[in-house]
């Protein structure tokens, strides 16, 4: 039907867009999209009240003892990028997923879809750093699947893991525990992930030094743990960036969250290519970054213990927890001003000018 | 980072609102023509630093937000095509036409890239000759000297696989329709430094003698535009309409003379309808005769329509600074970037869109 024929009816109003019939890339962006697709398609269907608390990973009680749970999928692009490849990424996503929920990760699995063609070489590589990155995080990949599909049906590789590990008792960590007056720490600069990812990326013809920050966050939790049981939750703010992570536990907690925009540590290059590109690193992933709801009198205990870690050596307090606001972050600026800072729908978009 | 962190200094930031607090006597209206200098503003919280009854008030300065929809709608029409791959600017792809928008598109299967270059475009064309390849070419003056290279480099190659759908406004004939509007408030402008870096400043010339209307080229960092505000309410204050430039690093009388040169080369003035606002004379570029070949409408034969807004979406009365996105009774409720119903919510540059990213706290409570 061309657009000459459609009738004033159907042309006179661009919104709201048509039914929802068709999944769009910005379903997997771990914006909007996401939590409306999770909300409206998976959580009606299989619900349970493990799954209902849309944490990174499940808690179940087998037995007396506490497990948990998580899966992840790996379809990054391109699969080899300065501080890491899929394999190293695969282990630590989710290593990290089960370290959020306070676990110590024991065993991994591992599936990967592979296109027909794809170099052995490249094969090698990917699963050579896989067994690195899981010896360097004590795990263990104990069972795996391999399918082929044709060329042209995939997009080279993908991988995905899931993990289980042991959750200490007593210990609850959930995106809907923060409470007024809680302190939000975050574990070192962010952003660089996403832009050493982008950096690479065809067509994108700029040349940086800057490289993943992707790593293994359970020690640092451990160490964490050790100094207070006062964590409300914790998170790391991989897809959709600090931002979305936060707006998360805004959400499900039902307070407002007020960050200190000069407490939030972005690295000039990481700055400079966002200045470049029109991106806001706030939204822009991380791979070795955790962000702590922290009960007030705890936090300090609980950034000096992160600070004595080489992956949290740059941990800081970088906002509050507030009654003010429910569902909402809100930033002061340099100016000591107050903006909010929204989750995106979908995919951050560069800017035309 | 340099060139960066002396414009967003807080010091000098507050400094400089003191001094506007200072001058200022009388209550003013101010627009700043750009999105890019909107964002700004809504991001750091600009307006909060000035004295009450100076106001701001948010110019058309969105490419994105003015683009008509029948330009998005043709764009999508294009890109469902099998034979064509449709490459355009990040931001266009979410933005709604009558039905849909190319992000649905693709999902239908269709072939759209996103470039940070038109000349990316080009290259596209170049490796994949038996497809073709349209470039959805958009924007201000900014924009336009890029867009008609890429034309001017598939010329060259003579690349028969290459075309452009152009939709290409002006600020200056924008700015004289809003003064000749009897509903007009404005007082003062400040000019988009990016345009004018590209321009220069001598177009403004005549718009400041036939209106007496003040008008300052600003950057886009919280310092530039407070600098800027600084000197428009000065002239206001002294009863003066001068035409000046804060954006001193970037833009120079003259602009950029070869970007200048390649954009007459390539494009002609034309009529041009802006969403949100309706037809503005000679208000926008087109592709010249001799490049006629690259032209998307000819190319594919895409026809004229006509597609209307809805009615109670207000952008006409926001893009010309009459009234506030908050005063809108549909804002933030059936009107999201996530469901805009009208074009200053499409882009993060619109001005609905920003008050909606980082205001609409003050609106709720």
């Amino acid at each position: 039907m061309s657009s000459a024929t459609k009738t004033i009816a159907e042309l006179s109003c661009p919104a709201p867009l048509p039914a929802k019939d068709k999944v769009l890339l910005g379903h997997g962006s771990g914006g909007k999209l996401s939590a409306e697709l999770i909300r409206d398609v998976f959580l009606p269907v299989l619900n349970n009240p493990m799954l209902a608390r849309l944490d990174d990973q499940a808690i179940v009680n087998i037995n007396g003892q506490r497990l948990a749970i998580t899966t992840d999928s790996f379809v990054v692009k391109p699969l080899f990028f300065p501080g890491g490849d899929i394999g190293s990424l695969a282990v630590h996503g989710t290593v990290n997923d089960l370290a959020m929920g306070g676990a110590t990760p024991l065993y991994l699995s591992a599936a990967f879809i592979i296109e027909e063609g794809f170099p052995m070489e490249q094969l090698r590589r990917v699963v050579d750093s896989m067994h690195r990155a899981a010896t360097e995080a004590g795990v263990q990949v104990v069972t795996g699947d391999t399918k082929v599909v044709e060329r042209g049906k995939g997009d080279g590789l993908f991988i995905n893991t899931t993990g289980i590990g042991i959750a200490p008792d007593g210990l609850e960590l959930s995106a809907n525990r923060a409470r007024p007056g809680d302190k939000v720490l975050l574990s070192g600069s962010i952003g660089e992930h996403g832009i050493a990812i982008l950096a690479q990326r065809e067509g994108l013809e700029f040349e940086t030094t800057i490289q993943s920050d992707s790593a293994a966050l359970h020690t640092l939790v451990a160490g964490m743990l050790e100094a207070t049981h006062e964590i409300r939750c914790m998170r790391d703010p991989t897809r959709g960036g600090v931002s979305s992570t936060l707006n998360e536990i805004a959400q499900q907690s039902q307070v407002g969250i007020e960050l200190e925009e000069r407490r939030i540590l972005v690295r000039e290059q990481v700055r400079g290519a966002c200045e470049m590109l029109g991106l806001d690193p706030l939204y822009v992933a991380n791979e070795g970054k955790l962000i702590a709801i922290v009960a007030d009198g705890a936090a300090e205990a609980v950034l000096q213990s992160m600070q004595r870690h080489p992956l949290g050596a740059e941990a800081r307090i970088i906002g509050t927890v507030k009654e003010a606001n429910p569902g909402l972050v809100t930033m002061r600026t340099a100016f000591g001003t107050t903006r909010i800072v929204d989750m995106l729908a979908g995919d951050q978009l560069p800017r035309i000018c | 980072m340099k060139y960066l962190d002396e414009y967003r200094d807080e010091r000098i930031a507050r400094g400089l609102a003191e001094q506007v607090a200072a001058v200022t006597t009388k209550p003013w209206v101010l627009m700043e023509i750009c999105g890019g200098q909107t964002h700004t503003l809504m991001r750091y919280g600009i307006d909060e630093l000035l004295p009450r009854g100076l106001e701001l008030v948010h110019g058309p300065g969105c490419p994105v937000c003015v683009t008509p929809l029948e330009t998005i709608d043709k764009a999508i029409q294009l890109a469902l095509r099998p034979d064509v791959i449709l490459v355009s600017y990040g931001d266009m792809l979410r933005v709604p036409g009558s039905s849909s928008d190319l992000f649905r598109a693709k999902a239908q299967g269709a072939d759209v890239r996103l470039a940070y270059s038109p000349t990316e475009a080009v290259k596209i064309a170049r490796s994949n000759p038996d497809r073709q390849v349209v470039f959805l070419a958009i924007g201000f003056e900014t924009t336009a000297p890029a867009n008609a290279m890429a034309a001017w480099q598939a010329k060259r190659e003579g690349l028969t696989n290459f075309s452009m759908l152009v939709s290409h406004v002006l600020v200056p004939p924008a700015i004289r329709a809003l003064m000749v509007s009897e509903s007009n408030r404005v007082q003062g402008f400040i000019a988009p430094g990016h345009v004018c870096t590209v321009m220069g400043c001598g177009e403004y010339e005549d718009l400041v003698r036939d209106f007496r209307v003040p008008i300052v080229v600003g950057g886009f960092e919280p310092v530039d535009l407070l600098e800027a505000i600084l000197m428009l309410v000065k002239q206001l204050e002294a009863g003066e309409a001068k035409l000046e430039n804060q954006y001193v690093r970037s833009v120079s009388y003259q602009g950029n003379v070869p970007a200048q040169q390649i954009m007459k080369e390539v494009f002609e003035v034309a009529d041009q309808k802006w969403r949100g606002i309706g037809a503005i004379p000679r208000s926008g570029l087109r592709l010249r005769e001799e490049f006629g070949n690259f032209d998307a409408n000819r190319v594919f034969d895409l026809g004229e329509f006509t597609v209307e807004e809805p009615a109670e979406c207000i952008s006409a009365q926001v893009l010309q600074g009459l009234k506030k996105p908050t005063e809108c009774p549909v804002f933030g409720m059936r009107c999201t970037p996530e469901n805009p119903l009208g074009a200053p919510m499409v882009s993060s540059e619109g001005a609905c869109a920003a008050y909606y990213q980082y205001r609409r706290h003050a609106v709720v409570s």
